[in-house]
């Protein structure tokens, strides 16, 4: 017995699903950022930015955490008042779970005060990580 | 804060990151042709490479094989590499689906069989033609749904 409508189904869903997918990763998002929640060197392990701080959740099972690190790493070298923070998402389930943490990587822009003000999933561009940056005083 | 992710001991394993691409593309071939025919021998075949790519890694499928013999040398320019945890996670995502599938086929439970092998399907679709990372979207959802 031979029918092609669930594989139509499956293809057109996982289809539609992959482009919407591919269109958001990497996009800084101000509105899903959780700006209640302040960050400190007490909770991420090291100190902040004097300006701004990217906290970047990362975990095993993820390839494109290990290209967003290089990035975000290698444009932090260059400000003096930027830093960049890995936490290994895993094994800090408590904070994952107050921030709403879905997704490898996540990586949050947080101001001095340790207020979230944006955030992205996936591997951002260059381009949308320092247009992001520039929006924090 | 990342002591876990930099560990050498834990990610020691790096593999050419285009094998476990073109495993997911003969993969959803090979699912396409099980929810087309409803042939339950197509998905314990399936069934068998998704435990192989679990619990060995997927460089030591069938398919890896194939890559690694036929494909990658007719490869040029360097080799992108990646750490074998998340193909290896995705691997046992679809060994789960294609457990409830066979079970599923075995007791007659086609509606199931359908669902399973359409799910498995849609996740090979999205990793061979979009790189989805299947780890980055659900483990930690699991993680956090599964332990307090």
């Amino acid at each position: 017995m031979k029918t092609y409508l669930p594989l139509a189904i499956v293809i057109a869903l996982s289809t539609a699903y992959g482009f919407w997918w591919k269109a958001n990763q990497g996009a800084i998002r101000t509105k899903k950022a959780v700006p209640g929640h302040r960050l400190n060197a007490q909770i991420l392990g090291e100190a902040l930015g004097a300006r701004a701080t990217m906290v970047q959740f990362s975990s095993a099972f993820c390839t494109p955490c290990r290209a967003t690190h290089s990035l975000l790493s290698q444009m932090v070298a260059s400000m003096s008042d930027v830093k960049h923070i890995q936490v290994d998402a895993e094994s800090h389930l408590e904070l994952v779970r107050e921030l709403d943490i879905r997704s490898t990587p996540t990586t949050l822009f947080i101001n001095s005060q340790g207020i979230e003000v944006g955030r992205a999933a996936g591997t951002p561009k260059r381009d949308q990580v320092l247009a992001a940056l520039a929006n924090i005083a | 804060m990342s002591e876990v992710l930099d560990n050498k001991e834990v990610a020691k394993i790096y593999i050419d990151a285009r094998g476990p691409r073109f495993g997911a593309t003969i993969t959803t071939i090979v699912l396409a042709i099980a929810l087309v025919t409803q042939n339950k021998w197509v998905i314990v075949a399936q069934g068998l490479v998704f435990l192989i790519g679990a619990v060995k890694g997927p460089q030591f499928t069938p398919y890896g094989l194939i890559f690694k013999n036929v494909i990658k040398p007719r490869l040029s320019g360097v080799a992108p590499t990646e750490d074998v945890r998340p193909p290896k996670f995705a691997q046992a995502v679809g060994f789960v689906f294609a457990l409830v599938a066979g079970i599923a086929a075995f007791a007659g439970a086609d509606l199931v069989f359908t669902i399973a092998v359409g799910a498995a399907l849609a996740a090979a679709i999205l990793n061979a033609a979009f790189n989805y990372c299947l780890g980055c979207e659900i483990y930690l959802l699991l993680v956090r749904f599964t332990s307090k």
